[in-house]
């Protein structure tokens, strides 16, 4: 666990002891059985952002409250235990475009109303079914921008679009004119959507680096890494206390040496992947560079979400195949989250390159 | 089941069988199911059989061709392995698919062609080979999964009947099944030798399925309930106390049938490198343009054929030494590792659009594909999980003992 200010350190508690309380698994049930394209529920948004959520990479001067990319990864890590669904991350990658790119006038138009959680807001820039921001099809013209997004996460509920084109990032109404949204109902029963953009009204965010849409993308990735953290904490703990209960020729299953062996590895994998994510946020936070350390933040969460997510299946043995028990759903939203904004090989790639081999 | 010798004998007159199967798929096979598969008709579901494919059905439980080397008298078709052959070449050459299946055929049928009696091969082996009674298996109970043998289903001597009470689950087409070969404990003093194996009517008053939905969204499998189920003295296979053994007997058939060693795990359609060149692109000189991917679906394309070889050689041993090679006990593990391994590529190529549950947006085949991911799950815990069988493995094979 990163060393954190005494502030984080109560951002956390009262994230956890919300989750655990207010919102277990059995609401993620409920909210899944709903099926609604949106895929979270809105008064649990609504909370959240009471509890002041929606504004935590928002500047104070704009509605937010400025504590940084680790306390956002904190509150992630906490809902991704009981796989509760909201648009925060998405939302706060978002809104990062217009922080680090936007002009005044967008940032007071803007950014007060996600700190309030009256708004989410979607980064739209994949147009595959793979994370790929190097082909990007989608144009501008006379403020027009048209192209067709895929997959863009929380896009059913967005009011506020942040679009990459070929030359530059976007912001687009959500209630603009020749917008088309069309549900994309992947396993994890979260907002996909397929946004057609028709010579829709955009405005560019001119400010920024060139490297705009990369710092953005780091954004996206810390924070997946920090959710599907929270996940392979929760099925690692999960499966620890099975095991410490199942009962099979005699004995509980914990006293098997062989699957001893195989806890005290996933242990290792995890306290390891919690190093990487947690390092990936403080760097953002840190205001250096960010690139290598938020690749290995996504990197490690990948490999060893997509490890912990089937083994707790396997190690559960059938009960862990049924719906009626929890462990489909962090595998289900596991995979979800491994593709989205770069597989391994992709992060393993780009951190090749940046590494000049 | 044929003697050895019947089984072994050569084909008599090959080229004569093959002109007599030939002839004979050409007048009773509907060309219009071509290419169609039943394989799995069992587990997933029930099937709605077309009027076609109840014709095909029946003229092939007729012949008793469904169940080639099962003996005629039975309603098998008698056949040698190597006639068995010849009509397997002449079915798949016709595009012709074997209808009748599942468990029964599988599992059940094989172990009563050996443990039961004249009168109960003669009551329940015909109806299989027709493909008319279905059967579901009674083994796993919630505390008895892994560890079988601590089951508690308890059958009660009533004098002419049992009375049997107790909860089974992972009841693998339950709620489509006739019948049900069950493990019951009559003996509660001794763990393995007071299990006996019983025949169980589904409609019998007193059974209750209770379909269980599981994380593919499907449910084939149900938990089933025996309350004060009275069930006729005939119906125990072998003697009481005998279940232990022929259950046994009879998982090592499942085992066969689920290692992947026959034709069931063998993937059809587009290969994994088809399906990454189209969605990950390729490169100038056609490779495909993700490296890492590319050498991974190497890796598993070289690993599934080191398996079939694997399965190859322990067939031509098995057959050279007259009985199962011990090379057999890693089938099942590697065949269901490599089944898993090609699901989780596939879904991985596709990116977001391998992994969508329904609705717009995919194909067919795409959604088939994540059902089959999740699913797939289950292989490599049912029918003795990996565990299980690495147990087996080092304790049988290796001489690896417990602590003395």
């Amino acid at each position: 666990m990163a060393v954190l200010s005494e502030e984080q350190t109560m951002l956390r508690d009262m994230a956890r002891e919300w989750t655990q309380n207010e919102s277990p698994v059995t609401a993620w049930r409920k909210v899944r059985d709903a099926n609604e394209a949106t895929g979270f529920d809105a008064g649990t948004y609504g909370t959240m952002a009471e509890m002041g959520w929606a504004g935590i990479v928002i500047p104070e001067a704009h509605g937010g409250s400025d504590f940084g990319w680790l306390s956002l990864g904190l509150v992630l890590e906490e809902l991704g235990k009981t796989v509760t669904a909201s648009p925060l991350a998405a939302t706060a990658a978002a809104a990062s475009a217009v922080v680090l790119g936007g002009s005044e006038e967008q940032k007071q138009l803007w950014l007060p109303r996600i700190a309030s959680g009256e708004l989410v807001a979607a980064l739209a820039v994949d147009e595959g079914p793979r994370h790929d921001p190097a082909t990007i099809k989608a144009t501008v013209a006379d403020g027009r921008l048209s192209g067709t997004k895929a997959f863009v996460a929380e896009g059913d509920a967005a009011g506020l679009f942040v679009v990459a084109a070929g030359d530059g990032l976007y912001l687009v109404d959500g209630g603009a004119e020749g917008i088309t949204r069309s549900r994309r109902h992947l396993t994890d029963f979260r907002s996909h959507a397929e946004i057609r953009f028709d010579g829709v009204a955009a405005e560019k965010l001119e400010g920024g680096k060139d490297s705009l849409l990369d710092d953005v993308l780091d954004r996206a990735r810390v924070l997946a890494a920090a959710e599907m953290l929270g996940l392979a904490g929760q099925a690692f703990d999960t499966t620890l206390a099975y095991l410490k209960q199942r009962v099979q020729f005699g004995q509980v299953l914990a006293t098997f040496q062989a699957l001893q062996h195989r806890m005290a590895a996933l242990y290792g994998d995890i306290e390891q992947m919690r190093s990487a994510v947690e390092a990936g946020l403080a760097a953002i936070d840190s205001g250096g560079d960010t690139r290598q350390a938020a690749l290995l933040a996504k990197a490690k969460a990948n490999e060893v979400g997509h490890v912990m997510s089937r083994e707790m299946i396997q190690l559960h043995g059938g009960i862990g195949m049924t719906d009626e028990y929890d462990a489909g759903f962090y595998l289900k939203r596991m995979r979800v989250l491994e593709a989205m904004w770069g597989n391994t090989s992709y992060l393993r790639d780009r951190f090749a390159s940046l590494s000049g081999f | 089941m044929a003697t050895a010798a019947e089984l072994d004998r050569p084909a008599s007159s090959p080229e004569d069988f093959r002109q007599e199967v030939r002839s004979w798929l050409a007048e009773n096979f509907p060309p219009t199911l071509k290419g169609m598969d039943n394989a799995l008709a069992s587990v997933e579901g029930p099937t709605e059989e077309t009027p076609e494919m109840t014709a095909w059905r029946r003229a092939m439980g007729e012949k008793g061709w469904g169940v080639p080397t099962w003996p005629k008298e039975y309603g098998g078709g008698g056949l040698s392995r190597a006639d068995a052959r010849v009509l397997s070449q002449e079915m798949a050459r016709a595009g012709a698919w074997n209808p009748i299946g599942g468990m029964g055929v599988m599992m059940f049928g094989p172990t009563l062609l050996e443990y039961g009696n004249e009168a109960q091969k003669q009551e329940h082996i015909p109806p299989i080979a027709r493909g008319e009674i279905r059967w579901c298996q009674g083994y796993s109970e919630p505390n008895a999964g892994s560890d079988l043998a601590n089951l508690q289903t308890f059958a009660e001597d009533k004098g002419d009947h049992y009375l049997v009470n107790g909860q089974k689950t992972w009841t693998s087409g339950g709620q489509w099944a006739d019948k049900c070969f069950c493990l019951v404990r009559t003996d509660k003093s001794d763990k393995h030798r007071g299990i006996s194996f019983l025949l169980i009517d589904m409609d019998a008053p007193g059974v209750e399925v209770k379909p269980i939905r599981m994380i593919s969204g499907m449910s084939p499998f149900c938990e089933t309930f025996f309350t004060n189920v009275e069930v006729p003295k005939e119906n125990l296979v072998g003697k009481e106390g005998e279940g232990w053994t022929i259950g046994k007997r009879l998982l090592q058939h499942e085992r066969t049938n689920l290692s992947g060693g026959g034709s069931r795990l063998q993937p059809s359609g587009p290969s994994l490198a088809d399906i990454a060149k189209k969605f990950v692109g390729t490169d100038d000189e056609g490779r495909i343009a993700d490296r890492d991917l590319r050498a991974r679906i190497a890796k598993w394309e070289m690993d599934w054929r080191a398996f079939l070889l694997t399965a190859m050689r322990v067939q031509a041993e098995s057959k050279e030494a007259g009985g199962v090679s011990v090379v057999s006990s890693i089938l099942k593990t590697a065949g269901t590792k490599l089944g898993q391994e090609r699901a989780e590529l596939l879904i991985e190529i596709r990116g977001l659009q391998g992994l969508g549950w329904e609705g717009e947006g995919f194909s067919e085949g795409e959604l088939a594909s994540v059902r089959a991911w999740l699913f797939g799950k289950a292989t490599t815990i049912y029918g003795g999980s990996t565990e299980v069988q690495n147990n087996v493995i080092a304790k049988r094979i290796l001489g690896m003992l417990d602590h003395q």
